[in-house]
Formats: structure tokens, sequence, C-alpha cells
């Protein structure tokens, strides 16, 4: 059983929902990550999903996107997120890690080279938003070879043909997207939500973790009451960005948010 | 990925069989190229605008609503001119112009939007999005908005808005809403990623108006087949005019839908050579340029697989070319099938080269050529003399220069 099924079946047992973190590698700079992962660990994470930077990040807001930039600027690219994982193993090999990013860097390091690597560095699958069921048959494929999971996204666009499709090749969990949108919009409409995982639910097996639009305590509380697992990207990112002078402050002030993520959504259940 | 694995297609490229040509297939690839590489939220959406298309293309009164308004609107037929005194001079080829210069909004670009806008209104979108580089796809996305009573939204590079500042205003004449983009390098790539995020974000009122043959499946082979009444004229007129077809066609690559225009009716004729002119910039050897299909690698971006400018770890690069238009670092899948195929050659020619042509047109045959369609005229110009005078080259002048008097001056000098 893999890492991240295994961490879904532990949860399950306890009756408690998944908290998921999203940094982007490698911002403000390489050396915050590794002991902000540990950070974020400590308060509260279950999953880390790490952000792979690249240049054209079509499906991310303002606020990701310049995480993006900063990362890049300090020349952090998909070798060096290995990296990270690799060092970020060393002291944990419990919490699950998953690369979510755009195809072309994965492309060019070629799937089978990026397989073997992020599963040598103890990564435990991906996310590749440019990469629908449609064109992901070989990535899937051979991901799978190597014991990591593709995890595919859902939206509030798929139709019940697309969600049955997804449900069938996805690993690991499934992720609704919980807006027509953008990492980091605002419009989260949590009846809707839970109505689309209903539709969901009767499809597909596996965990449903909800992200987009997450921002705070509140929002957390609310899906948290519907959904496996509480994604939560931007609204840590834009607390990083804010403290990119001072980088030595990000670990704690994040574990700090985390903390109180995790409270509301622990008493959501 | 597969590239170059799929021997069935490379078969059906072949010359005896280029009859056969018939892509992309169903699942919108031409080849390993192009695709549907876009978030699941575009899924849906993107299989109802085929959907859509497939029924407009079926219907003839659409296609007679297109006609009349590329008759009426745009002003077509576009002529065929023989360059004469040019041909004469290089002593070679007869070289003949496809005037797409000619059309309403200056350039071929206004074939597609009119076409996509129609799309819209049947499909009952009151809202469109467009990106744009030069300004040139804005303007005609805004030109067709406003004809059809449409809310029109542009996204432009922030670096594009203040180099092109005269279609920034036209399209705000036209009442448009011109958004300049301040990520990335702030240029078309950038303005692209903008609108694709819009997309996604209103997707149930809006359209988006790619203005190239990239993109995700259906893009490339809607926009291609909008486009090909150049090439489906320029064949007829070639017919008609000379009782044969060209010995070999040229066009400017940037996305590289003025190119695709003119080749597709003419890639069952395997006699016509086809060469597509990239931009060289500062040279490809200095790395400075635009000229993926020469110099750059097949990677995914913007929805679909093509040939790339992007480093060692997939990282999109900047461009360069003195031409806002071609200032893209991807191009349309089908042509990167059309490189690998062998059935059209690419290459490159520099800034220095297309300013020589720009001037060299406007002084011999008193045409002023956009920035873009000078690089198919200074490809053409070195062609030329290596045929024969009872030969011919059919130069796709895609665009006019009105927009580029300010670039041209500065280039000599001069402030406007």
């Amino acid at each position: 059983m893999s890492r991240i099924a295994q961490r879904f079946e532990q949860l399950k047992a306890q009756g408690r929902t998944a908290l998921v973190p999203f940094v982007t590698a490698g911002d403000p700079g390489p050396a915050t990550t590794v002991p902000l992962m540990h950070a974020m660990v400590a308060a509260g994470a279950d999953i880390i999903e790490l952000g792979v930077p690249f240049s054209d990040p079509m499906a991310d807001g303002p606020v990701i996107q310049r995480a993006t930039e900063r990362a890049l600027a300090q020349g952090v690219r998909l070798a060096d997120v290995l990296e990270m994982v690799r060092a970020f193993r060393e002291r944990d090999s419990e919490t699950p890690v998953v690369l979510m990013g755009y195809l072309n860097p994965i492309e060019i390091m070629g799937y089978a080279a990026f397989a073997e690597r992020a599963q040598a560095a103890g990564v435990d699958g991906a996310l590749i938003v440019d990469v629908p069921p449609e064109e992901g048959h070989e990535l899937v494929t051979t991901l799978k070879a190597q014991g990591l999971d593709l995890v595919y996204l859902l939206a509030p666009t798929s139709t019940d043909d697309r969600i049955k499709r997804i449900g069938g090749v996805a690993s690991g969990f499934v992720y609704y997207v919980s807006v027509k949108g953008v990492t980091g919009a605002a419009n989260l409409d949590t009846a809707d939500v839970a109505e689309h995982l209903a539709r969901i639910r009767s499809a597909v097996e596996l965990p449903v973790g909800v992200g987009f639009g997450i921002r705070d305590a509140e929002t957390a509380a609310r899906v948290a009451e519907v959904a496996d697992a509480v994604i939560v990207g931007s609204a840590i990112v834009g607390r990083i960005e804010a403290l990119a002078e001072t980088p030595e402050r990000i670990p704690e002030t994040v574990a700090a948010f985390l903390a109180e993520l995790r409270t509301a959504i622990d008493g959501a259940r | 990925m597969a590239i170059n694995a799929d021997t069935s297609q490379a078969e059906r490229l072949d010359p005896g069989r280029a009859a056969a040509y018939d892509l992309p297939d169903a699942t919108g690839h031409f080849g390993p190229y192009g695709g549907l590489f876009v978030p699941e939220t575009l899924m849906h959406p993107l299989e109802e605008l085929r959907l859509a298309y497939e029924r407009c293309k079926a219907d003839p009164e659409f296609q007679a609503e297109m006609d009349a308004d590329l008759r009426d609107y745009v002003g077509r037929p576009s002529p065929l001119y023989h360059a004469e005194r040019w041909s004469r001079e290089l002593g070679g080829a007869q070289i003949y112009l496809k005037r797409e210069d000619l059309n309403h909004t200056g350039a071929h670009k206004v074939n597609n939007t009119i076409g996509q806008a129609l799309l819209a209104k049947r499909m009952g979108k009151t809202r469109i999005i467009a990106e744009t580089g030069a300004g040139q796809h804005g303007v005609a996305s805004a030109t067709v908005a406003a004809r059809l009573g449409l809310e029109c939204v542009v996204y432009m590079g922030e670096v594009d808005v203040a180099r092109q500042e005269a279609n920034v205003y036209r399209m705000r004449l036209l009442g448009a809403k011109v958004v300049p983009v301040t990520s990335g390098s702030r240029t078309l790539k950038d303005a692209l990623n903008e609108a694709m995020r819009d997309w996604v974000t209103n997707i149930d009122d809006t359209f988006y108006i790619i203005g190239t043959v990239a993109g995700p499946h259906p893009y490339p082979m809607m926009v291609r087949d909008f486009q090909t009444v150049i090439g489906r004229e320029a064949r007829a007129q070639m017919l008609e005019r000379t009782g044969r077809l060209p010995d070999a066609l040229v066009a400017c690559v940037g996305g590289g839908s003025n190119a695709i225009g003119l080749f597709h009716p003419f890639i069952a004729d395997t006699d016509v050579a086809i060469y597509g002119v990239e931009a060289g910039g500062e040279g490809v050897e200095t790395g400075h340029h635009a000229a993926p299909l020469c110099a750059g690698r097949p990677g995914v971006l913007h929805g679909n697989r093509t040939y790339l400018m992007e480093d060692d770890n997939g990282q999109i690069i900047e461009t360069h070319s003195i031409s806002a238009g071609l200032d893209y670092p991807g191009v349309g899948p089908e042509h990167a099938w059309l490189k690998d195929s062998g059935r059209a050659r690419y290459v490159s020619i520099t800034d220095d080269e297309a300013l020589a042509a720009f001037h060299h047109l406007t002084r011999t045959e008193g045409i002023i050529p956009a920035l873009e369609s000078s690089h198919a005229l200074a490809y053409a110009h070195k062609l030329a003399p290596t045929l024969r005078p009872d030969q011919s080259v059919l130069v796709n002048l895609s665009g006019r220069g009105d927009k580029d008097m300010h670039t041209v001056a500065r280039h000599d000098g001069l402030v406007l």
C-alpha cells in the first residue's frame, strides 16, 4: 500500500479529515523549504503538496504565480525540488509528499527518468495540472511502475462520464477543484461543494480532497465536513510572501496558521 | 512521449499518399503533437466547443453567413498581385503576393475572428476574450465584438502595451477593455496565460478567441479551417492567372496561422515546395530569436505539444524578434508535424534581413508590408533567384505595415 493510501486509512480509522498544505518549493529561497516542511508536519499537516516552479503557471492565481517567480529567480528547478524531498526524508519517512506542477519540466527530464528519480527521492505522487486523463496514459503507467500515485483533478465542469473515467485512472486521491477559477480564488460556495462531492463519491472510491479558495479556519472547517482532505495553498503562500524578507520567521508563522486550521478541521467532525 | 514513433501517420504523409492527409486525428493530435494539455476545468468546455464547431462546420447557413461577412465586411477575396518589378530585378521566379494586407483591419487575423465570433454568438456567449502580442489579433477581436455587440476583454503583455500604443488605442476606440499583463516576461505568452485564467474563471458566459493555430484541440484545427480561405483562394487565383500551381509557397511563422492558412490547401500538391519562415531575431546562433522549429525542441505549453523555446529544465525562455507578432516561444502543432514529416521546410530570417525586405518592397512595389510578413518577403528574395523565370513563388503578404511605422523609424534613428 502506498504511503498516501496508508495515511488516508489511518485518518479514516481516527475519524479525521486530512490537512494538506501546499507550498511552492524554493520560495522565497531554497533553504526555506525543508525546515518549513518539518514545521508543517509538526503543526498537523497529514500530506504535503510541493509546487514545482514553472515559467508559465496558467492554472495559478497571482499569489502562487509570484511564489513561482521568486523560486525561479533563485534557480530552483525540478531536480532541486527532488533533492529537497530527499533531504526531508532524512528525518521524516512517514508523511506523504505529492509534487504539484506542470508537465513540461517532466517532459524534458523524460517520464521514466522522472519516475525513477522521484521514487528514489521519496516522492509519493504527482499532480500534473495540465495532464487530463486523455493525455495521461503514458505518464500514469510510468509512475505506477515506480509505485507512484498520479493524482487527478476534478472540477465543477466535470461531467458524470468524466468523473467515472478519472476515478478509474487516478490513484492516491482525487483533488476536487472547488471553484471555476485559478488557485487563490475567493468565491467558495460550500453548499455547492457538498453537492458535487456527493456526485463524485457515487462514482469514485478514492479519498476526495478539496482545494482552491480555502483561505481560513472557517472555510476549512466547512469543507472538512464533506471532504477527506482539505487542501490549502494560496493562504499559506501569501503568508510566506509577506515574510520573504525575513525567511527565518516563515516556519513558525505557517505552523501557527496550520495549527489554527487543524483545530478547526478536527472540530468540524 | 513518442516523437517520430507514429509511423502509420508518417506513411500517410509520404508523397505518393499525400492526398490522404487528414489531421488532426479524432483526439486532436498531429502525430505526437497537438492534443489537450489543460486543467480539468477546461476539458468539458473544450468538448462543447468542439461539438459546436462541428455542427457549424456542417451547417450551410453558418457557412453562408461567414462567406457573406468575409465578402462584405472583410473585402474578400483578397487580390493576388504579381510583383513584376521585383521579380524582374531578381531575375528568377515570378513572385506573387497574396494580399491579406488589404483585409479590413489590415491583416489575415480577421478571417479567424469573424468565424470564432459567429460561433460564440451561436453558442450564446455574451463575452469574448483574446490575447494579443502586436495588437493585430486584439484589434481584429475588438472589431468583430463591436459589430456583434459583445463585451470584449483583450489581454496584452505590459511590454507590448508600451511598444504598440497605437493598436491599444484602436482597441479602446472599438470598445474593448485592454488589460496589461504584468506576470512573467510580460509579453504574448503571458497574455495567453492570463486569458486562460480568465476563461477558466468565467467559463459559463465567455468565449476565448485564440488568435493562432496553437492552444488545445480544437483550436489549432478550427483556426486553421478559418484561415484556409487564404490558400483556397490563392490556389484558384494562381491556376486562373498562370495556368499552373506555384512552385513554392512562402509565409512567416509565429504561431503560424497565416502560414497554415496558405499551406493547408496545397499539402496534397507535393510538387509545390513549402517554406515557413521563423523570426531569426539577432541570428539563431546568438540565442536571441523566436525560431522554435529551427532551434527549439518538443515540449508542452499552452495546451498542446509542439516545438518550444525552452531551457534544459523545461522552463520557457524569452524570445526576441523585431516583429511583436512573431515574438512567441511556441508554434502551432501542425507546423511541428509538417516539419518532422518533411512536407514543409522551416527557415529563419533575421531582424536586419526582414527590415531590408520591408524597405525593398516599399520602394520597389509601393506596398508597405508588416514586419511579420517582411520575414517571408526576405526569404522569397533569396529563393526566387534560385528558380527559373518560368517558375513562380507565392508569398503570403499577411499584413500591412502601418502599425510598424514607429518601430522602423526608431531603427532608422527617427522618432515619429
